[in-house]
């Protein structure tokens, strides 16, 4: 067997999923090249040369790759892939966007987001927002798989000494062109990626009380969240919704602060290690799954839990 | 322009889904079905481009079984004008459902496509990628905001750490995240107007695409569910078991 891992980058460092999804490919088994698509994106083949267990890294560096355009890397993926038995690229929002135009270019199936290996066609995913875990097997001869970075603890990142071939392949649909972009600007982590995260609920009131929030997530380095409930309400805005039509996440410490924990919002976290619940009521929903819950009103809890934390951090 | 719509039915979002005892699926017996989130928010931006002007005619397709007609007429309801319903009682697949999309597409020939960017039961997100690779069509995935100019569309992308802006040409593939828009209510003279709005069906084998699964479902189980833990007196107590006990701060 042999599995092409596409690497996920920014053109100039090499993003920790990757090297979750080649230890989702040491567990396939089989040799594993990376592939690096992007521009000027040679500092990004040279940390996946070094990433453990990579046979070959192949760099393909042009403009035309600059900006991850799906068509582009689309083609030039499904070209690459077709001599291999697996394709593997993280199920970020650049992978969602490319690997099923790869899949349907080789016509085989995807399998999105896998949190587990069973055999080399044979993999585990949560379907329904996590509500349910199906184990699905795949029959085409070339598995194109998406890979959910935190089902995979990363290989290491040093130690590795892969061989580096460039690739003199253009592939430019000239479907797409990029216009701009726009950083999120705040320093706080985004939401799917931070280690903690407090989520505020409807208990919040309003908008302008999401600062008291704010205040412990800059103490603690965490990204804020919402419930459903508080984004309906208009308190903040949808981007800020984690549940199963908003953002899953799966963070070290969850901690929900006037949240009663509907489905839908139970969907988006409860994968998360550690889940904390402040609710005033105590026959809210959110303490069947809290491993800490603490019921009070939030509005006296939440100032002393800034102070508490200053102590100690 | 002619905007394509495609929606799914799905288990009502609100449903607490549970496994069945013998682990083949998900019960869906008597319970609550609708159309899928992200596909309402595509019906609302067809919808808005047609109030806009710059959308003359939308068409709404569902892949599914008969009851799936339910969504088209919400679809048609909230402002849509025609349907087409491609009838199959078998579960169809990303791959297969984007090769029947394919089919409506030739003969509709729509210049923007617009579907959701993924369900909330299969939670794939492939059939606009997929349809898009199939039609050589461009795609703007994860849409927030969606403007057209001429022949080309704007696309403005929710992607990891912020926001994506790509230009497209048309005829194109967008598919929907959730700050694209609010969906609306149909109201009920609406529902009563989309009774008489057209609808053809027809079946997988009129499209000529066959729809058998390339990947086969052998367990579906619950997740590992989580254990109450302990109620805490106070903050204090609180920080002192996340630091000294759980040790994640």
């Amino acid at each position: 067997m042999s599995i092409l891992v596409i690497a996920e980058h920014d053109n100039s460092s090499l993003k920790q999923a990757t090297l979750s999804v080649v230890a989702a490919a040491k567990a396939i088994g089989g040799d594993i090249d990376v592939l690096v698509a992007g521009e000027n994106c040679g500092a990004v083949a040279e940390a996946a040369a070094k990433a453990e267990g990579v046979a070959k890294v192949l760099v393909a560096d042009n403009a035309a790759y600059g900006h991850f355009l799906g068509e582009n890397l689309g083609d030039l993926v499904a070209e690459q892939g077709k001599n291999y038995s697996h394709i593997l690229a993280a199920a970020g929002t650049t992978g969602k966007d490319f690997m099923p135009r790869v899949a349907a270019l080789l016509d085989v199936a995807q399998v999105s987001d896998i949190i587990r290996v069973e055999s080399e066609d044979t993999f585990v995913r949560p379907i329904y927002a996590g509500n349910a875990i199906a184990t699905v097997k795949a029959s085409d001869s070339i598995k194109v798989v998406t890979v959910r970075p935190t089902g995979f603890d990363p290989v290491a990142g040093e130690g590795g000494s892969a061989s580096v071939e460039q690739l003199d392949v253009v592939k430019d649909a000239g479907l797409s062109s990029f216009v701009s972009e726009q950083k999120a600007e705040s320093d706080r982590p985004d939401l799917a990626s931070a280690g903690i995260v407090i989520s505020g609920g409807r208990g919040m009131q309003n908008g302008d009380n999401f600062k008291m929030l704010e205040q412990v997530a800059d103490l603690l380095g965490a990204g804020i969240g919402a419930s459903r409930a508080a984004v309906d309400a208009g308190f903040v805005p949808n981007d800020m919704q984690v549940g199963q039509t908003g953002k899953i996440v799966a963070p070290q410490l969850y901690i929900a602060v006037g949240i009663s924990g509907a489905i839908q919002h139970l969907a988006g976290m409860s994968d998360s290690k550690v889940i904390v619940a402040i609710n005033k009521d105590e026959e809210a929903p959110i303490f069947q799954v809290a491993d800490y819950g603490l019921v009070a009103d939030l509005f006296e809890a939440v100032p002393q839990l800034e102070e508490e934390l200053k102590k100690v951090l | 322009m002619k905007v394509l719509v495609a929606v799914k039915r799905v288990i009502d979002y609100n449903v607490k889904v549970r496994v069945k005892p013998d682990n083949t699926g998900v019960d869906l017996a008597n319970v609550k079905m609708a159309m899928n989130p992200f596909c309402e928010i595509a019906v609302e931006e067809a919808v808005r481009l047609k109030e806009k002007g710059v959308a003359s005619e939308i068409v709404v397709v569902s892949i599914g079984p008969k009851a799936s007609q339910e969504q088209i007429r919400t679809a048609l309801a909230l402002g849509a004008d025609r349907g087409i319903h491609v009838e199959t009682d078998e579960e169809v697949q990303s791959l297969e459902a984007a090769k029947l999309l394919k089919a409506v597409v030739e003969k509709e020939e729509p210049k923007l496509v617009i579907l959701g960017k993924q369900s909330i039961d299969s939670d794939n997100n492939q059939t606009g990628q997929m349809l898009a690779a199939l039609t050589g069509m461009g795609q703007g995935t994860f849409a927030s905001e969606v403007v057209i100019e001429d022949d080309k569309v704007n696309v403005t992308r929710e992607v990891d750490g912020g926001l994506m802006t790509l230009s497209l040409s048309l005829p194109a593939v967008v598919t929907t995240d959730l700050r694209l828009n609010e969906p609306r209510y149909a109201s009920l003279p609406n529902i009563m107007k989309a009774k008489k709005k057209p609808l053809d069906a027809m079946s997988p084998a009129d499209l000529g695409v066959d729809v058998a699964p390339r990947l086969s479902t052998l367990k579906v189980e619950a997740p590992a569910g989580r254990q109450a833990g302990v109620k805490v007196e106070d903050v204090a107590e609180l920080v002192d078991k996340l630091k000294n006990e759980a040790k994640v701060i």
